[in-house]
């Protein structure tokens, strides 16, 4: 522990420190280390639902968002066999789902598809799937598209009206695994959650309605620099 | 979970209203009471029938006739699987297996196991619904009475083949938790974990250890759970252990209760098992007359305890700990991500020790007749007696009571079984191993089982009624929330079924291979981790039969097939394709 009473942990190599209770890809962050996640949301409980923030800690694999740094912690991140596991996990969300770039309005700002760039996926090494996935536009200000929905509970977490949950799991599983919303609750909402409801899905299943491609594809967030690349500036 | 399943057994599903009121009752919202019930099986926003049909989907039930057994229940009751008669009367599930596997094909109608179908008990059996006639008659009227004790059904056999010395010896009730009561309760923690108890769930983490961390990580109120959701596919020694022996366990539940410092213990009882549910409350109702349940047990002042069961509805994977609290506290029962332990955060966020029922029935064993005792049995890692559950191709399925340590060439020639191919040992989470290896032991340095054994005779199509049956499961019993158990379980799955249809060439068993290590590097709790295990042993061990679908030696297979793919198209615009022609 060194003075100002922070853990001196080890990332790759590199000396960071973080605050008690800190979760190691929040502490990783703070230090100018990126650990990918598709569930993370900082300052909500962790899931631990996409696995992509799989980090190595005395040859263990844990993932970096439900762990707590440890004085001495030694972690590997950025190493290729964690990066495998990571490339292999995206490319099996993109053939468990219906993800068609090209055509969504996510395309740029979306972090399952700047991951896929940043790991070098080509083509996915597994089969489509083409599951059968259903839209609901019933609510005011937005469509849940369940083709591009990867589950990972973000919004499950962190949206409510009046205290309760908007979104929900539905049944379980491989096959029937869904996230539903609760189309009372979300017809209420203002535009500006709305706008915040679609910002916090990781890809494009929240929209909000009426409005679309304010910013052209090509000028986006993730077109210009890469996933990750604000914290390891 | 109490409400829904009041619910669920008066309206046979779980109507919208219902669902409105309780989730104004507990001010959540629609989709968040949805998103409980539907997680569990035995729940159902559709109506499941006034009589709901579960038939077990277990391997070893298809084994010994469940389709015989499901084209009779169509037949009789004018409906398809999946579906509800006309009238609304009968309905035909499948689920996940129920604990019987020593007497398939089983169901479970409304709660009431029915073992040993036939087509003809079938036939009885659906007839008598129809005239209205009580459940338990028609148990009667098809099953011999084989329990005396008239609060359990008569259709269950124990099957109990060989008592051993640990659980099936003898002993006094109540005089190991009068000597426990006279040591302090950390010298009982001492004495636990001095006779190497291992978990007998199938994890083996030693229960002392669980036991002490529980005590030195404090808390306002600290829990003791008995986990009696036996789910892994071949296990069914709860099943025998609950009914045969309900006294040691309770008692060992109480002695655990005055270590930790806990009052309320709760025995988790799968769905499966809710027949012997008004039975277990009788014994618990015998033993606090008896002062060994309630207050100042055994006669020491001050030491409260007491008993309940909570019931599950249907998921394996509350078998998993974390799951299981989850589940006790009314919701989805998804693990929970680790650290914090349940030892030291557990239900209700507060220190809680999880134990398996035939762990519980070891300690008050070991308190009676001392570690070194217990020590003295099984082998180096593996202390004491493991108890078996046995089915399959064997002419003794059932329950054995064996020291750890036991060869699998040992097992066999006490089961009665030979033209052995394959062992499922530990159950689809655990490994299939071929003759080659039934020198190997069951032990926890070797073969680990949570108990069940499967065998799997000469004939019997390995790869199709086995490894596939237990992908679907996997497939089905994930909870979902994990990404590469939700995706990878399917893929492997599919592309199984890509190699057994002779569409792929050699190179695919390795790619089926390598992606089945993914999940036990990535997933959180041990039903994702040990998913592929079907896969991953089958190819290791029976690689052959992989190999025996494939059939050319060149590097690529076409899964594509043409006419297939244009054939709605065609049907369409009343085209007659002409593939050779392109």
């Amino acid at each position: 522990m060194n003075k100002n009473g922070k853990l001196k942990f080890e990332i790759d190599g590199k000396t960071c420190f973080a605050e008690k209770g800190q979760s190691i890809i929040d502490a990783a962050a703070a230090n100018g280390v990126f650990i990918p996640s598709l569930c993370h949301v900082e300052g909500v409980k962790p899931a631990g639902s996409c696995r992509v923030c799989n980090i190595k800690i005395d040859g263990r694999t844990m993932t970096a968002c439900t762990t707590p740094v440890a004085e001495g912690m030694v972690v590997d991140n950025d190493v290729p066999e964690l990066n495998e596991l990571r490339k292999t996990v995206i490319e099996a969300l993109f053939v468990t789902g219906n993800h068609f770039c090209p055509s969504c309005e996510k395309s740029g700002n979306c972090e399952l598809q700047a991951l896929a760039y940043r790991y070098q996926m080509m083509v996915p090494r597994f089969p489509y799937e083409f599951p059968v996935k259903g839209v609901n536009a019933r609510a005011k200000l937005i469509f849940h598209d369940q083709n591009r929905c990867i589950l990972c509970k973000r919004c499950i977490r962190t949206i409510f009206k009046d205290g309760k949950h908007v979104f929900a799991y539905r049944n379980r599983g491989g096959e029937h695994l869904e996230v539903v919303l609760d189309e009372e609750l979300a017809s209420q909402f203002t535009e500006k959650e709305a706008k915040e409801a679609m910002e916090i899905c990781p890809v494009g299943a929240i929209l909000k309605k009426e409005e679309g491609y304010l910013v052209p594809i090509g000028e986006r967030k993730y077109d210009k620099t890469p996933i990750g690349s604000d914290i390891e500036k | 979970m109490d409400i829904l399943l009041e619910v669920q057994d008066t309206f046979h599903h779980v109507p919208d209203d219902a669902v409105q009121i309780l989730a104004d009752m507990l001010d959540l919202s629609v989709v968040d009471v949805e998103q409980t019930l539907t997680f569990y099986h035995f729940f159902s926003k559709e109506p499941v029938g006034k009589y709901a049909v579960y038939l077990n989907d277990s391997a070893v039930s298809d084994m010994f006739g469940r389709g015989q057994v499901l084209k009779a229940l169509e037949e009789e009751a004018g409906t398809t699987f999946n579906t509800v008669s006309e009238d609304g009367l009968i309905g035909i599930w499948g689920t996940a297996d129920i604990g019987m596997n020593d007497q398939e094909p089983a169901a479970i109608i409304n709660g009431t196991v029915f073992t040993e179908l036939d087509p003809p008990k079938v036939k009885k059996i659906i007839q008598g619904l129809k005239k209205g006639k009580d459940l338990q008659d028609l148990v009667k009227e098809v099953g011999e009475q084989i329990h005396p004790h008239q609060l359990l059904p008569v259709m269950v056999k124990n099957n109990l083949r060989q008592k051993g010395p640990v659980l099936f010896a003898d002993y006094e009730v109540g005089k190991a938790l009068q000597q426990a009561v006279e040591l302090p309760p950390e010298e009982v923690v001492e004495i636990v974990k001095e006779s190497n108890l291992r978990g007998r769930g199938g994890a083996g983490f030693p229960a002392g250890l669980k036991w002490e961390f529980c005590r030195a990580s404090g808390g306002d109120e600290v829990y003791l759970v008995c986990n009696a959701d036996e789910g892994e596919p071949g296990t069914f020694k709860e099943r025998v252990i609950l009914t045969e022996l309900p006294r040691l366990l309770f008692e060992g539940m109480a002695i655990a209760g005055y270590a930790l410092g806990v009052k309320q213990g709760v025995i988790y009882l799968r769905y499966e098992y809710r027949y012997m549910k008004e039975y277990l409350e009788s014994v618990l109702q015998e033993m606090r007359e008896q002062n060994l349940l309630g207050k100042d047990l055994a006669g020491k002042q001050g030491f409260d305890f007491d008993i309940r069961i909570q019931l599950g509805a249907g998921a394996y994977v509350c078998g998993e700990e974390t799951g299981l609290i989850e589940s006790m506290e009314g919701k989805r029962g998804e693990p929970r991500n680790r650290p914090p332990f349940p030892v030291t955060k557990g239900y209700l966020d507060q220190p809680t020790v999880v134990n398996n029922v035939e762990t519980l029935c070891s300690v008050p064993k070991i308190i009676l007749e001392g570690a070194d005792w217990f020590k003295s049995m099984g082998t180096g890692e593996s202390a004491g007696t493991k108890l078996l559950s046995i089915s399959g191709d064997c002419e003794k399925p059932g329950v054995y009571e064996v020291e750890w340590g036991m060869t699998i060439r040992e097992l066999l020639e006490m089961v009665g079984a030979s033209d052995v191919q394959a062992v499922q040992v530990g159950g689809p989470s655990g490994t299939c191993i071929d003759p080659s290896q039934f020198n190997r032991a069951i032990a926890f340095e070797d073969l680990a089982t949570g108990g069940s054994i499967i065998v799997i005779g000469k004939d019997r199509d390995l790869l199709k009624d086995f490894v596939l049956n237990y992908m679907d499961f996997f497939i089905e019993e994930s909870c979902g929330s994990c990404a590469p158990c939700r995706t990878m379980n399917l893929i492997l799955r599919n592309k199984l079924q890509k190699i057994m249809a002779g569409d792929s060439s050699k190179g695919e068993i390795d790619e089926l291979l390598n992606w089945s290590m993914v999940g036990k590097e990535t997933n959180r709790c041990g039903l994702g981790q040990t998913a592929a295990n079907p896969i991953i042993s089958t190819i290791e061990n029976f690689r052959s039969l992989y190999e025996s679908y494939i059939e050319t030696d060149s590097e690529f297979v076409s899964s594509f097939d043409m006419a297939q793919a244009v054939a709605e198209s065609c049907e369409i615009v009343g085209r007659v394709p002409n593939i050779e022609a392109h």
